[in-house]
């Protein structure tokens, strides 16, 4: 029997689509209204309402947590002080990914895991004789996405601490007069928070962010304006751009970190002398650039993609719907050089742009490389410039 | 004496493009304006605290998308915004709202017309088919039909042989447009009064003719080129309104090093030898340029900024001929609430797109009746849009601000003036909304009108004519603003033409002054190359 969010009452009563889909066992709004884009530009333009509730949850306490998550998260969570969150991943033994998530850092001894999959039998089987207790929490905490260039404005008039809080900062009040955790994170590239709600609170939470957000033209909006978002924000999504290598059958349908660009977290590991599952693997990689991949993002000629639809007598389609599909990556002479796993027009970028995995030796900012596109029922390749993850990345993110 | 490669003389959209596009080629060049504000007709002004208004141009469509990558707007603050929903209220309490689902749209014809839901389906596809066929049009210079230069001749059998690849039925329904009546070409397709009165409001914008006249096709196929993210026919609302939009190419041209100078009038073009040295501004200040581009309509362009004298006798006639004879004004009102319509109730998600106030083709017609014979109309047509549900940033929260384009209102009137007549004028249209929007007068904050007269004084748009010259085949592609004289460049040698007086025309297109540029830097290798 699929589950409901703890905000589905509202959510519900907003969605005139009759459009639904499952996610994680929950239902959510895949849109509320007849045009996702009028969603997605709520969150670029003004502010969007999103229920992320469905993610798993986990609450990992104890005197030894730190210590416990220090081996078990590939990026080094003690450079996470309490009152700060963290994108993180967690490895396997020969260092390709399990999975990526957020970690809150909310006490000294306490943190908050989220993900997109089950993972408490990995983290528990694991904790050995350390005074560690995890417990999963996914049912008991709703969460809500306030996201896009308003939402501090907006949320900061019911918490005021958020008006303060830094890029990945967590901080606390109330909101209808029940308590709320606030972190600054999100799925979409903007200025955004994320509301942490005891489930039963959660209806009257969402009625003080949507009685507060009155007039500001804000939108609620579902997975499809949240997919359109996440790709220009460079944000890899489980099963579309990576896959866990616990349920794969090959290596192929693994990633290491350094090929999905993750570089970044572990820019201080000389000085970090933690063992972490995955380390000496991630090591040699380095060492040896022993990685297949890189992810980068790709942007399509615009010219070249006109010619190739105008050239068959057909109108160049500008379509914002993502697709969540391998597109092959060819170079200049026509050798495969790797494949795109996410696509769509992007309206803010005006260009056809993916992200894409790309042999390391191409993923430097610039390299023309070919996307192939079907026209006409047969393959065309459209020429495409590599650039940097995130796409679209406007100051206000961090500001 | 300062002295530039080029200097644009405007700094409207066109100018702002041709200058973007002249600096980026490594042109030392200088945007003059004369107003305090770059962005001509196509400004946001604050008029009242936290209410922004789109004095005169209020939407983005036929925008080359060639320029938004070329002088990468984007990186500039480009933001087209959806406008997800369109109305249009009828008579009797009848009406539309389309929303961005095509198969609901297609259910809400339906309710008036089984028939014409199928029938949109094949205008959409014939009308998409016809643009197709002529939209490479914007994006190239009309060859000379006039001149015996091989390259001419090769650009018209190019041309010819483009018509030649045309299907029949296509080329078919393109003449029929260009040359007929919107009228004739929608009654061909539908049968519900209140669709044809939708879709015929295309026909008559901008121009002095009714949706029965022979030459509103044109107008209704040149308003269906436009493109908003690839869709034929579709329209955004910029980011802070068409000002926000002329900031954004304001920020581009500076960006690739053009200079622009506000509150910098400019007198008179100065020449020797048939050859444009420069200009001349107001307070007497001369500043020396190898390149000289008018922004400004063909009238202004060649009978105020040089002497007439200078030019060609035929020219100056085929000037003074042009049609030009504004009929469209502006009604923006800043209001206190959302007004309400009594079929979409308080809702403001239902008004986030034009509401058109043109219930049928007669409604329109004898709107247009009232103008031929010199007077406003009794019932005006009016392209609403309430753009604070759009851009939450136009307005203060919970206020609004309602931007009005109204047709018909002639330039010249009959036995009176506009100064006469602006506020009875603008109490029509309000006294029009109040009859869709019960209660409409109450929540009004401010009025703020633009009659073509105004147009004409604040912006320089000859008579008030948005599109700095009608849009008459005879004043189109080779004939734009005159024969012979298409190409962008004047018999000055060193003195062009950049607005939308010349090919393609007017909207907020850009393509005549990214046309022009091209021309301008073309000649300048040829010179260079000679």
């Amino acid at each position: 029997m699929i589950r409901t969010t703890p905000f589905h009452e509202r959510t519900s009563a907003l969605n005139e689509t009759g459009l639904w889909q499952h996610w994680s066992g929950h239902l959510v709004a895949t849109r509320y209204q007849a045009s996702d884009k009028f969603e997605y530009f709520a969150v670029r333009n003004s502010a969007g309402i999103f229920d992320t509730s469905p993610l798993y949850k986990y609450r990992i306490a104890g005197r030894d947590s730190e210590r416990f998550l220090s081996g078990m998260l590939a990026r080094d969570i003690r450079t996470c002080p309490p009152g700060l969150a963290q994108y993180t991943t967690w490895l396997d033994d020969r260092g390709f990914v399990l999975e990526d998530g957020v970690i809150q850092h909310r006490a000294p001894d306490e943190f908050l895991l989220t993900c997109a999959e089950p993972n408490l039998a990995w983290f528990a089987d694991r904790v050995g004789r350390l005074a560690v207790t995890i417990e999963e929490v996914s049912l008991d905490i709703g969460a809500l996405a306030v996201q896009g260039p308003r939402s501090r404005e907006l949320l900061s008039r019911l918490v005021p601490s958020v008006g303060e809080l830094p890029f990945f900062g967590i901080t606390s009040g109330t909101i209808a007069g029940r308590p709320v955790t606030v972190t600054r994170t999100g799925y979409t590239g903007d200025l955004g928070y994320e509301v942490w709600v005891e489930a039963p609170d959660a209806v009257a939470v969402w009625d003080g962010v949507w009685d507060a957000a009155e007039g500001y033209g804000v939108l609620a909006y579902g997975m499809d304006a949240l997919y359109m978002l996440r790709i220009e924000a460079g944000l890899l999504l489980l099963g579309a751009d990576f896959d866990s290598s616990r349920f794969a059958f090959n290596d192929a349908h693994r990633s290491t970190p350094l090929e999905l660009g993750w570089a970044w977290m572990f820019k201080g590991l000389e000085d970090d002398d933690r063992p972490f599952i995955g380390r000496r693997a991630l090591e040699r990689e380095r060492a040896e650039k022993t990685s297949r991949w890189r992810m980068v993002g790709l942007v399509v000629d615009w010219e070249d993609y006109d010619r190739v639809y105008s050239s068959a007598g057909l109108i160049p389609p500008k379509d914002h719907r993502p697709v969540h599909e391998d597109w092959m990556v060819y170079d200049a002479d026509r050798s495969r050089v790797g494949y795109a796993t996410s696509i769509m027009y992007s309206p803010v970028l005006q260009r056809h742009i993916a992200m894409a995995r790309v042999r390391p030796d191409l993923a430097k900012p610039g390299t023309r490389v070919f996307l192939e596109f079907t026209v006409d029922h047969h393959y065309e390749q459209v020429a495409a410039h590599v650039a940097r993850l995130p796409l679209y990345n406007p100051p206000r993110k961090t500001a | 004496m300062d002295r530039y490669d080029a200097i644009v003389v405007g700094g409207g959209h066109n100018g702002l493009v041709n200058g973007a596009y002249l600096a980026r080629a490594g042109l030392k060049t200088l945007i003059l304006e004369r107003r305090p504000m770059v962005g001509g007709a196509a400004i946001t002004e604050e008029l009242r605290p936290g209410f922004q208004f789109t004095t005169f141009s209020y939407a983005l469509s036929l925008l080359r998308p060639q320029i938004i990558q070329e002088l990468e707007l984007t990186k500039h603050g480009f933001l087209p915004l959806l406008m997800s929903t369109r109305f249009a209220p009828g008579e009797d309490g009848e009406y539309l709202l389309f929303n961005r689902d095509h198969d609901e749209t297609l259910r809400e014809i339906a309710r008036l017309s089984p028939h014409d839901a199928d029938a949109y389906e094949q205008y959409s596809h014939d009308l998409d088919r016809v643009c197709q066929a002529v939209k490479p049009l914007l994006d190239s210079v009309p060859p000379n039909l006039f001149s015996d230069d091989p390259e001419e001749l090769v650009a018209m059998a190019a041309l010819g042989s483009r018509l030649r690849g045309l299907d029949k039925r296509t080329l078919h329904n393109a003449v029929r447009l260009l040359t007929g009546s919107a009228a004739d070409f929608l009654d061909d397709y539908f049968e519900s009064p209140l669709l044809k009165g939708y879709l015929a409001s295309s026909s008559i914008i901008g121009s002095k003719v009714g949706p029965r006249s022979q030459g509103s096709g044109l107008v209704l196929l040149f308003h269906s080129l436009g493109e908003h993210d690839g869709e034929f026919g579709a329209w955004a609302f910029h980011k802070g309104g068409n000002g926000g939009f002329t900031q954004v190419l304001a920020r581009a041209a500076e960006a690739f090093g053009a200079e622009i100078r506000l509150e910098a009038p400019v007198e008179r073009v100065l020449t020797r030898d048939g050859e444009a040295t420069g200009v001349a501004l107001a307070d007497g200040t001369e500043i020396a340029a190898e390149v000289v581009v008018s922004a400004l309509d063909p009238r202004r362009t060649f009978l105020e900024l040089v002497e007439p004298r200078e030019l060609p006798d035929d020219l100056v006639e085929d000037i003074r001929r042009l049609k030009f004879r504004g009929v469209s004004s502006k009604v923006n009102f800043a209001l206190d609430e959302l007004p309400t319509h009594p079929v979409l109730g308080a809702r403001p998600d239902l008004y986030r797109g034009f509401m058109n106030i043109g219930p049928s083709m007669d409604y329109l017609e004898r709107a247009f009746d009232d103008a031929k014979y010199g007077w406003y109309s009794e019932h005006p047509y009016i392209d609403c849009a309430i753009q604070s549900t759009i851009d939450p940033d136009m307005a203060p929260p919970g206020k609004h601000v309602l931007s009005c384009f109204v047709q018909y209102t002639p330039y010249e009137l009959r036995e009176s003036d506009w100064e006469a007549q602006r506020e009875p004028m603008a109490d029509r249209v309000q006294a029009t909304l109040e009859s869709h929007f019960p209660g409409f007068g109450a929540l009004v904050l401010q009025r703020e009108v633009q009659t073509p007269l105004d147009i004409e004084r604040t912006v320089g748009l000859s008579e008030g004519n948005i599109f700095a010259g009608e849009f008459l085949a005879p004043q189109m592609f080779f004939f734009r603003p005159a024969p012979g004289w298409s190409q962008y460049r004047t018999p000055i040698a060193g003195y062009y033409q950049c607005g939308s007086g010349t090919h393609p025309g007017g909207c907020v297109m850009g393509a005549p002054g990214r046309l022009a540029a091209g021309q301008i830097l073309g000649d300048r290798t040829r010179a260079s190359g000679a």
